[in-house]
């Protein structure tokens, strides 16, 4: 099916920042049972619970405002690559457990910055989901700032896994700050963040984690972009199979 | 001293109160309760497999949701349960070390494979529904850590068996595809729950000093009746049967009598050869292998912490 997500911006931003939080939750299930120790599985699973638990409550708000056939997993398990408007970073391969650090920390920064704006939006329901998901990502950086350390500092391998990890992901941290120009008159309405300006802060935040890890931020300054407008990387299509699988093999079915 | 002991030992377990980790105990006591408790624990961490299977594949985000949010709580079940059977002067590690080498076991229903969305509604509701028969009883447990740790595992698992019930009900109501998938997922699964309660008391060689002991308080043989009686109208209320075709309610006796359970399957899978065995212990000890760097970084880390905060002081 297709959503008609354009008709509204709202309902494009909510969808947009549901994409990223389910497709993250999705990456961060494929790790349960495959962390380095049990008190990871038990976090890596927390955290994919509550990016999902974000995501449902952002898509059931847009499928409201949608009407019609719009439904949370109608979003979530109908809808094809090109349609998904999740970043580029959300849908990186976890590759090792440096990996799934590295991707979750500039996350982390990033929905910290954009969950406090959003919970100040002057759309109360918006506002309210923001405040929540603003508390459970400030969690998700405080364990993934500690590891970002533990493994910098760590031994030299973590350090040189780490670091190759942060350079693999790091083109993909610029497209959660390029403003999405649908957005500009909710931005000025008050009602979407101007992802833009929450720039500096990411930075500084980066900045001083690199350097208390004994990291080096990377110096090629190629950012890839795409994501927001539905031009992914190849591994969203695969993730995508794996995860509408069900929906699209027993079509109309209840669960 | 060791009679005045083993006298304080035998009344305190006859006044039914709690031996707690402080306390003196025999060898065998000690011993049979590691094994015991660190075979429950590694259950619970080698579920986390066939779950997590199913975790990028479930059909709903609130189904995924509420799968990951089990598979999270049998991580914490797990930590608990190490964490009572390291009060018995045993190390995580070492308990790790003897999972990973077959010294110590986990249930066998684990060794079953998850081959459809219907087989986590079948573990939810026929694995976890055995799970707490036998830890309703283990609340009575005459060693307090492990009598405390299945207090609280038991609140947690009732809610399993019943979003594992829901799944199934989904189904029931569902399409003929649904309905089959149903019914095929109690075919392949219910057997081996019968299993999970062990031997027949006849053949059960930890049974009768562990009754003694008071760390068991029901034979497997009553357990399994127990579950059995339960579990069948639930069955039928899913508008499905069990494969067993010796099964029929006893008027007299009040209970559901059941046919022979086939013993050969099994010990077949319980001495290594079941369908998953190798897979589960493989995927467990590459995690364990692969993420080595992971923990000597924690490590390394912490010891530079500590030794730049004595610097400082």
């Amino acid at each position: 099916m297709t959503v008609a997500t354009t008709t509204n911006t709202l309902v494009g931003l909510l969808v947009r920042h549901a994409d990223d939080n389910t497709i993250l939750c999705q990456r961060l299930g494929e790790y349960v049972s495959g962390a380095p120790e049990l008190e990871e599985d038990l976090a890596v699973a927390n955290v994919a619970l509550d990016h999902v638990g974000v995501a449902m409550h952002l898509y059931e708000y847009a499928a409201e405002l949608d009407g019609g056939e719009a439904s949370m997993d109608n979003y979530a398990m109908l809808r094809s690559e090109r349609e998904f408007t999740n970043a580029l970073l959300v849908e990186q391969p976890n590759v090792d457990f440096a990996h799934v650090v590295a991707r979750g920390f500039f996350f982390d920064v990033y929905q910290t910055l954009l969950w406090a704006q959003l919970s100040a939006s002057t759309d109360e329901r918006l506002a309210g989901i923001a405040a929540r998901a603003f508390k459970e990502a400030t969690y998700h950086l405080r364990h993934s700032r500690a590891w970002m350390l533990r493994l910098g500092d760590g031994t030299a391998e973590s350090h040189r896994r780490v670091q190759a990890a942060v350079d693999a992901v790091w083109r993909f941290t610029g497209e959660l700050f390029v403003a999405v120009d649908a957005d500009s008159e909710l931005v000025a309405e008050g009602i979407g963040a101007d992802v833009a300006a929450l720039k500096p802060e990411f930075d500084r935040i980066v900045d001083a984690t690199l350097e208390e890890a004994t990291l080096v931020r990377p110096s090629d300054p190629y950012q890839a972009t795409g994501g927001r407008s539905g031009m992914h990387t190849e591994h969203l299509g695969h993730l995508l199979a794996e995860m509408q699988w069900m929906q699209r093999t027993y079509p109309g079915a209840t669960w | 001293m060791a009679v005045e002991h083993q006298v304080q030992f035998d009344r305190t377990i006859e006044a039914d109160e709690k031996i707690e980790p402080r306390d003196w105990m025999p060898d065998g006591y000690r011993s049979t309760l590691i094994r015991q408790i660190a075979q429950h624990a590694h259950s619970e961490v080698i579920g986390m497999q066939p779950e997590a299977n199913w975790i990028t594949r479930a059909p709903t985000l609130l189904r995924k949701a509420i799968l990951i949010a089990k598979v999270q709580d049998e991580a914490g079940h797990g930590l608990y349960l190490y964490s009572a059977t390291e009060t018995l002067g045993i190390s995580r590690d070492e308990l790790q070390e003897m999972l990973h080498s077959g010294r110590q076991k986990y249930s066998s229903i684990f060794n079953y494979p998850t081959l459809s969305w219907a087989d986590i509604g079948a573990i939810g509701w026929l694995v976890d529904g055995a799970a707490i028969v036998n830890q309703i009883m283990l609340q009575g447990t005459s060693y307090g850590p492990y009598s405390r740790a299945m207090v609280r595992i038991c609140k947690e698992e009732s809610f399993h068996a019943r979003q594992g019930y829901a799944i199934l009900m989904a189904l029931a109501k569902g399409t003929d595809e649904q309905k089959a998938m149903l019914q095929d997922a109690i075919d392949r699964w219910w057997w081996p729950s019968l299993m999970m309660f062990g031997p027949h008391d006849s053949d059960s060689t930890h049974t009768e000093q562990s009754m003694e002991w008071k760390i068991k308080r029901i034979s497997n043989d009553d357990l399994r009746q127990m579950y059995v009686d339960q579990t069948v109208p639930q069955a039928h209320y899913l508008g499905c049967s069990v494969p067993d075709p010796d099964l029929h309610f006893d008027e007299e006796s009040g209970h559901w009598n059941f046919g022979a359970i086939d013993w050969d399957e099994f010990w077949t899978v319980v001495k290594g050869n079941g369908p998953m065995n190798r897979e589960r212990i493989n995927h467990k000890t590459k995690v364990w292998d692969d993420g080595a760097w992971v923990r000597e970084a924690a490590v390394a880390y912490a010891e530079k912490q500590a030794s730049r905060s004595t610097k400082i002081a």
